[in-house]
């Protein structure tokens, strides 16, 4: 109980400690610019130099814990992450493209850049397709808000917590005991014999699919609504007087002045599936054939030890994120010059 | 901007003299509750299931669907008869008695029987003869009697097959038990210990970022932007060895034995969660109506001022929707954790918990879904209570 105590003391020291620190010194810097560059009593020439100096180091100051963090632990982890995948598991000896050889003759690499395909393919169409859907059909209904929330909830459960649930959703029980898994309850209700599908061969990894699926679509669904609602009703009734059906209005109007949206919603998904890590680590830990190439990096830095392959796997990963990261950027910096 | 949709769809449908609550109900609509109803039952029956069974009796959850949970459940089970010893003498005749069900009283006999094949061939109250002589009966209460005119000599005691009835029961044991005993407890006392401060940290380190990136003028400003844009999804899979190697560097420095500390995670999380902070509270910032910046310089404010009086206070919504974020995602976060602070029970956090309950208790469903439950409330709470921040942050940080 005693270091249980102690523990929570920690946390709110560290608390007070890290604002005080964030106050002292964003205080502290500003104060001590303002006090060594002050444009006190100096003629008007020196005054400008200082005032425009003052104004060229004050951005740094506000910046400077941030750019510090993201350095320390984003940036400068890139390259050394680059720089390890060049050397053998103990960080010593350079090996080149050894490691990148080993992992393309690997099996178990060659089965998960297979497996982060289709999940690449299946997961963001489905989540962003049953978003789109629910989204549509909520904003008709009386009830839709109530809906809409409860889809959304899965957004706030964690991987692990959504893996025990869906596990015992796939609740396997042998042939002729009573099933407790919902799902082999409905199939042995519709006379078909019960399955382990976390062990079947292909689908075992759709079915942990559905799982990541259950909780994005709720963020999919959430950000397509908001954008159906900005299109202009003038458009909507413009083509109901024409004659346009639910399903044209919906293929031909709606989905064509989202697609914006449609494609963000998509590329963020994608990028949550190429990090999927927890949901295999904690359903099958890529026994059975479902290993990702998440998993497979963190057994080999965490279980083998071997940094180098490891950091290999993560750079593979890296490079696929690499062209969304990209576009990311250009749209982000469009943005800035329309501003 | 409303007004045409509610109006045109009155005028078809004013004269079909159906009843007011059916009037707006074509075979259309009645699809479209219909195919919503579905996919919402989809989405909440596998929580709702996670839910009612951890509050179910484990042995009615072990042996029952939990859609079950209000109907009475079925079991078999088998119980062993005292051997000769046990037995007493009243009048002439000698008696085994006992109860087959031990101490629980919570459950019922229907039927019972000799043998594994048939433990449904008697229903109770009735009796059976023995092969070592005599009868046995056993009641629905669990009761049984075997009755002999002879002594009993056997010294192996032979087995009774039943079949027991379980009246619903609903109970909060299993949260006892997980809080307590399996250590669930503690590792919810661990999340929040890494979860309050590595969402706290960030949020002044981001602020001060964020203004200036989005009301100062600097050289390097849109390269930084677009950093930070990047960094929002660079996997963390690329930070997580040489952090390690860092972190123990630096341990050795101090002379302990390995980096994993609680003010390593805070820090670390601090750091990953800062691209998505300095993100949201600048676009939000940026949008601050500039009349009201230029009016204050020119007062003569200073940025530092207009920081802290002004644009602060204002950007509470977008503070909010990212406390929301980073305290849901740390709370939620297995990978960090279990890098950077290790998998030692009295540090596992509830997620590193959990799949640790998987691998060990993989097959006690009263264990699981409790612990998942205690995993997911505290999430599910910030959700419903915060959720319109939580949309408003999701829809700042991806449409634009």
């Amino acid at each position: 109980m005693d270091d249980v105590l102690q523990q929570l003391v920690g946390a709110i020291l560290a608390i007070v400690i890290a604002l005080a620190a964030c106050v002292a010194y964003f205080w502290g810097t500003n104060w001590l610019l303002d006090r060594v560059l002050s444009s006190g009593s100096s003629s008007g020439d020196a005054m400008t130099k200082r005032d425009n100096l003052r104004s060229s180091i004050r951005p740094w100051l506000f910046l400077f814990p941030a750019l510090l963090f993201l350095s320390v632990y984003l940036i400068y982890p890139v390259f050394e992450t680059v720089r390890l995948s060049l050397f053998d598991g103990s960080g010593r000896t350079f090996v080149g493209f050894g490691n990148y050889a080993w992992a393309l003759g690997d099996p178990n690499f060659q089965r998960s850049v297979l497996n982060n395909v289709l999940w690449l393919i299946i997961v963001p169409s489905m989540a962003t397709g049953f978003g789109l859907v629910i989204a549509v059909l909520a904003d008709r209904l009386w009830w839709g808000n109530i809906a809409k929330s409860l889809v959304f909830m899965p957004m706030a459960i964690s991987f692990v917590g959504a893996s025990v649930i869906w596990r015992f959703v796939y609740d396997y029980r042998g042939e002729g005991d009573l099933q407790i898994g919902l799902l082999n309850a409905i199939v042995t209700g519709l006379g078909f014999p019960p399955q382990a599908w976390i062990t079947m061969p292909f689908w075992n990894s759709i079915f942990l699919m559905v799982i990541l699926i259950w909780i994005q679509t709720g963020f999919a669904m959430v950000i397509l609504s908001a954008a159906l609602r900005g299109i202009p009703e003038e458009t909507l009734e413009a083509a109901r007087i024409d004659g346009a059906n639910d399903f044209r209005i919906f293929f031909d109007i709606m989905i064509p002045q989202i697609w914006g949206t449609i494609v963000v919603v998509w590329t963020t998904i994608t990028i949550v599936v190429l990090k999927v890590f927890d949901i295999i680590f904690a359903m099958t830990n890529g026994q059975w054939d479902t290993e990702v190439l998440a998993n497979l990096m963190f057994k080999w830095m965490f279980v083998n030890f071997d940094y180098g392959r490891g950091s290999a796997i993560a750079v593979v990963i890296m490079l696929a994120v690499l062209p969304i990261m990209i576009w990311n950027i250009r749209r982000a910096n469009a943005e800035q010059g329309t501003r | 901007m409303t007004t045409a949709v509610e109006q045109a769809p009155a005028i078809p449908r004013a004269s079909t003299g159906r009843p007011s609550w059916l009037a707006g109900l074509t075979l259309g609509r009645a699809l479209t509750h219909l195919a919503l109803l579905v996919l919402v039952l989809i989405w909440t029956l596998p929580t709702a299931g996670l839910l009612i069974s951890s509050l179910r009796d484990k042995d009615q959850l072990a042996v029952s669907g939990w859609w079950t949970a209000l109907t009475t459940s079925e079991t078999q089970g088998v119980t062993r008869i005292g051997t000769a010893e046990a037995q007493v003498e009243e009048g002439g005749r000698y008696f085994i008695r006992g109860n087959v069900f031990g101490t629980d009283t919570n459950k019922t006999v229907t039927a019972f029987g000799l043998s594994n094949a048939a433990p449904g061939a008697e229903p109770a109250g009735g009796s059976v003869e023995m092969t070592d002589g005599g009868a046995i009966t056993v009641q629905a209460d669990g009761a049984f009697e075997w009755a002999s005119d002879a002594p009993f000599a056997h010294t192996r005691g032979p087995r009774i097959f039943y079949v027991s009835a379980i009246a619903p029961r609903f109970t909060i044991d299993n949260y006892i038990e997980v809080l307590t005993a399996s250590g669930v407890g503690r590792s919810f006392i661990n999340s929040f210990t890494v979860t309050i401060p590595a969402t706290i940290i960030p949020i002044l380190i981001a602020a001060f970022a964020a203004y200036a990136l989005a009301w100062m003028r600097f050289p390097f400003r849109g390269l930084i932007v677009a950093l930070v844009v990047g960094l929002l999804v660079v996997p963390l899979q690329m930070s997580l060895i040489p952090l390690l190697s860092l972190y123990n560097d630096i341990a050795k420095l101090f002379g302990a034995t390995d980096g994993k500390t609680y003010l390593g995670v805070w820090l670390a999380h601090t750091a990953f969660g800062l691209p998505l902070a300095i993100y949201l509270l600048r676009n939000y910032m940026a949008g601050l109506p500039r009349e009201i910046m230029e009016s204050a310089r020119i007062d003569g404010a200073s940025h530092f001022k207009i920081f802290t009086t002004m644009v602060l206070p204002l950007s509470f919504p977008a503070l909010a929707s990212f406390s929301i974020f980073q305290f849901l995602w740390v709370w939620n976060d297995l990978l960090v954790a279990m890098v950077f602070l290790g998998a030692q029970q009295d540090k596992l956090v509830l997620t590193g918990k959990l799949v640790s309950l998987l691998g060990s208790r993989g097959n006690n469903w009263e264990i699981l879904t409790a612990g998942a439950f205690v995993t997911i409330v505290v999430p599910l709470i910030v959700f419903f209570a915060l959720q319109r921040y939580f949309v408003r942050g999701l829809l700042a940080g991806s449409v634009k």
